[in-house]
């Protein structure tokens, strides 16, 4: 690992005022994907930016029609939360299908959605169930937010504080997930929220897309057999030694079919 | 950049001088002398390291030192007291949950965190609360015996 400068503030303006003075510093959130990036020196950060200490990141709430959870909220207690399980077991349930044990005890949310790594998990919850993105300077939108391969729509300097999960009619996630790692080949969370039926895609492109022609295919009937004559393109999708693109066209509609069966459909 | 970390290891107060860029493992093992806790693979993958911080079992060797600051850490040899061993040890000793002994100390602590969660995990969740513990010698099937028998005498023993 480089050399890099340690810094563990205890508020939010702190940490603009580290990022501001340090082009290269980075956040340090769960460090479950940026220590070993840098273990293996693929990664030079000058400063590293622990946001552990700082008060507020770390709660889950229910604010009515939706649930906020805390940028540092650790995989594990988003699985073992009483809230979460009761509003929106299928967000627990992926929370705890996150690599293992141990990861899950350090991996945050906030730091899952601003690496934005193409076979995470969280980021077909944010997306497929319309949740609202809150950083240190505004409100973003999951539909603005995912923008390509470990790119988001966060700008220099911002962080996730929290993110705002609206309560769905009905969730469910499913994830065909690489044996070893635990990371999703193809996860698909579908979903009958106030804003429509949603369906996100996580591990077949650069970031989590919707799969509008499932999406269009369900809101005609809410069935495995609505599904059956859609076949997806493989030809912008990852190819890599876990799956070829043309198996992960075909995973995307086995993985939503999933879902859809176990939401009764 | 040095800083002076300090924690409470095994219910001791410690501390040492570490480079920020020091792994937790590495002050562990290299700072404090504790060489319980092993280094497989140095990827987050095999579960050699796994200790508790602050009652939960994480890998030691991806997070750096600085980060356990003020924290609780356990290792594997604050497990047996008085030289008895802790009835999970007994029980990999019983079931010979353990051919080279390189993953047992990670083992262990990994599936000390389980049984506090779940004090009667059956075959099926012991096997997937492992899943980030790799035993080279591929020993599983005794493992998870002596995981289940450990979670037993544990419930006797309370």
């Amino acid at each position: 690992m480089y050399e890099f400068n340690y810094h563990r503030p205890t508020s939010l303006e702190d940490v603009s005022e580290i990022l501001a003075a340090n082009d290269e510093a980075k956040i340090l959130a769960g460090g479950m994907t940026l220590l070993p990036t840098m273990k293996m020196r693929l990664a030079q950060p000058s400063d590293l930016v622990d946001l552990s200490a700082i008060d507020g990141l770390s709660d889950i709430s229910d604010t009515g029609d939706a649930i906020e959870i805390g940028a540092m909220v650790r995989h594990a207690d988003v699985a073992g939360s009483d809230i979460v399980q009761n509003a929106i077991p299928a967000l627990a349930e992926l929370a705890n299908s996150i690599g293992d044990a141990q990861v899950r005890n350090r991996g945050t949310l906030g730091g899952s959605i601003a690496n934005s790594d193409p076979a995470s998990d969280y980021p077909a919850a944010v997306l497929g169930l319309d949740a609202v993105i809150k950083t240190n300077k505004r409100e973003i939108a999951a539909d603005d937010y995912f923008k390509g391969l470990f790119e988001t729509a966060l700008e220099a300097n911002e962080l996730v504080v929290s993110v705002k999960f609206p309560k769905p009619k009905k969730a469910a996630y499913a994830k065909f997930p690489n044996p070893a790692s635990r990371y999703a080949v193809v996860g698909v969370m579908v979903a009958e929220t106030d804003s429509g039926l949603r369906v996100a895609v996580t591990g077949a492109g650069a970031c989590a897309y919707r799969a509008t022609e499932i999406e269009a295919a369900l809101g005609k009937s809410f069935s495995t057999d609505a599904l059956a004559g859609i076949s997806m393109d493989a030809a912008d999708l990852n190819d890599d030694l876990h799956a070829s693109s043309e198996y992960r066209a075909h995973l995307i509609g086995v993985m939503a079919g999933r879902a859809v069966s176990t939401l009764g459909g | 950049m040095t800083t002076k970390v300090s924690f409470t290891l095994n219910g001791e107060a410690v501390s040492a001088e570490v480079d920020s860029r020091t792994l937790l493992v590495e002050m562990i093992r290299e700072n404090l002398g504790k060489t319980g806790t092993h280094v497989g693979c140095d990827t987050s993958q095999c579960g050699a390291c796994v200790i508790h911080l602050d009652g939960r079992s994480v890998k030691s060797c991806t997070m750096l030192a600085v980060q356990a600051e003020g924290a609780d850490v356990a290792t594997i040899e604050g497990v047996a007291t008085n030289g008895k061993l802790h009835p999970m040890q007994e029980a990999f000793r019983e079931h010979h949950g353990l051919q080279c002994g390189y993953c047992t100390p990670g083992m262990i602590m990994s599936s000390l965190d389980l049984v506090k969660q779940n004090p009667d995990p059956d075959e099926k969740q012991i096997r997937e609360w492992l899943e980030g513990n790799l035993c080279r010698c591929t020993g599983y099937q005794n493992i998870v015996r002596a995981v289940k028998a450990g979670a037993q005498a544990m419930r006797a023993d309370d």
